[in-house]
Order: structure tokens, then sequence, then C-alpha cells
């Protein structure tokens, strides 16, 4: 029972932490926006907007009722999971940090990063292939290894998976929908077979939950787990097809002109 | 001009109503029978491994080639090459072999669920199969009879 408690108030000072971290990237972001780009183009609104949703999908995922009945509740486990590993991702892709940050600092420094994006360790993994396994694979390994349980008994490991479902996500929604600078592109085809196979690969892991849960997990809690994960994760993955598509459709009409140009 | 584009872009048109053919079946079946009906069952006990892979593949892909297809014929009307015939037929085949690999592989070999439950499932399966012949055969005529631009000269005229 005290363990118990000793415990609460640990978690209780990590979500105060983490909050307070997240307002201040939040801050920063407006402030560099808003402030650092005097003769830039205006920053646009829905950037903003979708910065402040990304960083709170993070918050409720991580700290609150969510995360906490996640510890027991394998239902609450899924929801945090989509919020983090999904939707979150998503919505900050769609609030370009990258370009507001090179925008932002010195203009050396902008060219030793896009320096790095440039590298071939970048390129790796931005790989839809690569993202695709690290997210995907990643999964698997976690509800069908012991590694779920081993999660709620070690702090640094729980933490571990945590910041690795998030940076998988984030890494494999930019590798399939392109918004802030990538130098290294792949083809519309290649990316929409990757992101197939990858949905694929994450409905058959839902269904492999809903009948085997994973360790120490009942299995009610599995089912509606699997299930809200099949369907959850349907939702979001088709907004990100969405986008795939529409890029490409943007894309195509460029090409038309293009030929239109040299023809005429 | 119309007719020029329209004989290029004829194989797009054709895929265009394949993708989005496959991907109205799955979504019927999704809404209609699994969440509506409540006949198909999520998850079936005997459902095999192969099943399961095959089903997450195919619902996947179904997801994907609904909104491609509905860009591609976004893009056809943009450049004026859109050809509602040969896009029906194509929306035809594709919605029939479809559900003519879902009434039969699926459910059949791969037991992944059946049509319904607690009821005699034959008449069902039959119900099942022949629309799905009917639409098979159905594209396939309008397929072949859009297989020229000349029948388009024809319409116009």
């Amino acid at each position: 029972m005290k363990h118990n408690h000793l415990f609460h108030s640990q978690v209780d000072h990590f979500d105060l932490i983490l909050i307070t971290g997240l307002l201040f990237m939040f801050f920063i972001y407006c402030y560099a926006a808003f402030f650092g780009g005097t003769r830039y183009k205006k920053w646009p609104k829905h950037r903003y907007i979708s910065w402040f949703l990304g960083l709170a999908c993070i918050a409720v995922a991580l700290t609150g009722p969510i995360s906490h009945s996640s510890h027991i509740n394998f239902v609450s486990h899924m929801y945090a999971h989509l919020l983090l590993g999904m939707l979150a991702p998503l919505l900050i892709a769609l609030s370009f940090p990258l370009t507001l940050l090179l925008r932002t600092i010195k203009v050396q420094h902008a060219r030793f990063i896009s320096r790095m994006l440039n590298s071939k360790m970048i390129g790796f993994l931005s790989n839809p292939v690569t993202a695709s396994l690290l997210n995907i694979g990643g999964l698997w390994i976690l509800y069908t290894t012991n590694l779920y349980s081993l999660m709620h008994q070690h702090k640094l490991i729980h933490l571990f998976v945590h910041i690795h479902i998030f940076l998988a996500g984030y890494l494999f929604t930019i590798s399939m929908i392109y918004f802030d600078p990538t130098p290294h592109r792949y083809p519309f085809s290649y990316r929409s077979i990757c992101m197939i196979l990858a949905l694929a690969g994450h409905d058959i892991l839902s269904k492999f939950i809903f009948v085997h849960p994973p360790n120490h997990v009942p299995i009610e809690q599995s089912q509606a787990g699997g299930k809200f994960m099949y369907y959850g994760g349907d939702i979001i993955d088709l907004l990100i097809i969405f986008i795939l598509c529409l890029q490409w459709y943007k894309s195509s009409n460029q090409r038309v002109l293009t030929i239109k140009g040299q023809l005429f | 001009m119309k007719r020029k584009n329209t004989s290029e872009y004829r194989k797009q048109n054709f895929w265009s109503g394949i993708l989005f053919g496959l991907g109205m079946v799955a979504f019927i079946d999704e809404t209609a029978f699994h969440q509506l009906l409540h006949w198909h069952h999520f998850y079936d006990k005997s459902t095999t491994s192969i099943g399961l892979i095959s089903d997450g593949l195919f619902h996947a892909f179904s997801w994907f080639s609904t909104i491609w297809s509905l860009f591609l014929l976004a893009d056809l009307r943009r450049k004026r090459a859109f050809w509602l015939k040969r896009w029906i037929g194509g929306l035809f085949l594709g919605a029939g072999l479809f559900q003519l690999y879902d009434g039969t592989v699926q459910h059949k070999f791969m037991k992944l669920h059946q049509i319904r439950y607690h009821v005699d499932i034959l008449p069902y399966d039959l119900t099942w199969n022949i629309t799905a012949l009917i639409m098979v055969i159905f594209g396939i005529i309008i397929v072949l009879k859009t297989r020229s631009s000349e029948s388009i000269v024809k319409n116009e005229t």
C-alpha cells in the first residue's frame, strides 16, 4: 500500500515536469513563429493549432487519467498508444516544426542541420521500409513478447517504450507524407505499397491481440483493445493515405503543366 | 481534343473503376454486414492465420484503393478524360471480383468468418457468390464494349 502511494506520487511528479515541458515547447513555437519570422511570410494559424493539439495528445497520453489507468487497463493503454503513436505525430508533422526551426536559428546552424538531413543515416531512417519496420515491427515486439509486462515493472523500460512509440510514429508519418524539407524523397508508388503493408501489419496485429492477449491482460480487455486498435488505427491511417494521395494529385498536375509548358 | 485524351486515359478510367469497386464492396461489407447487421464477426475461432493475413492485406488495400481511385477520378475530370461507361465497367468488375474472392477463398477456404451464423448458410453463400458473378460478367461486358476509343466516337455522333 505504501509502495503504491509512493509510485503514484512519483507519477504525479513526472506529470508536472512533462506538462511544464510541453507548455514550454508550445510557447517557444508560438514565439518563434510570431516574432521570429518578420522577414518571412506570415506563419499560418492552423499550424499553431496543429502544434498545440499534437502536444495536447502527448499530454493526454502520458499524464492524467488515461495514462494512470493504462497500467492496469489494456483499453486505456490502447487509447494512449493511438494518441501518442499516431495522432500526435500526424498533428506535429502538420505544424511544420522543422521548417520553423530552420528559419528561426542562425544560418550557419541551419546549414549544419540541413547537412545532417542530407546524410546517408537520415536517408536510411526516412526510407518508408525502415520507418514501417521500426513502427509496426516495434509494436509486434511489444505485444507478442513479454516486453509488455516488463514495461510495467521497470520505469526506465516504460519510458523508453513510450519514447520509441512516439518517435517511430513520427518517423513513419514523415516518411509517408512530406511537409517539412525532405531531402531523401521516395516515389509515390513505393510509399503507397509500404503504407498498405504497414497498415495491414497493424490490422493483423490488432486481430492477433484480440485472441492472444499480451502478458497478464484479461481477454475482455484485449478484445476491446484490439478492436479499438483496428478501427482507430484505420481512421488515422485513412488521414495519412488521404494526404499522400492529395500530394500525388497536386504534383501530378504540376507534371502536366510542365509538359504543356514545354510544348507551347 | 476530348476524344484523344479519353483514349489516352482509357487505362486510368478502367483502374479507377476497378479500385473504387473493390473499395466500395469492402466498405459495404464493413458497414452493413459487420457494424449494422452484426452478421459478420470480427474474428471467428476457426480463422486460419493465412486468413488473418489475407484479411489484413485486403482491408488495408481496400482502404487505400477507395481513396486512391477517387483521386484518379478527380485527375481524369481535371484532364477532361473521364469516361463514365468504362469507369462503371471497371467498378462492376472490381466489385464482383473482390466479392467473389471474399465469398469463396476468404469465407470458405480461409474460414475468416461466415456470412451469417446459426442459420442454414447455403442460400446466403449462393446469393453472395451469384451476385458477385453477375457483377463480374456485367463488368467484363462493359469493359469489352469500351475497349477502343471508336465506341465513344459512335456515342458522340
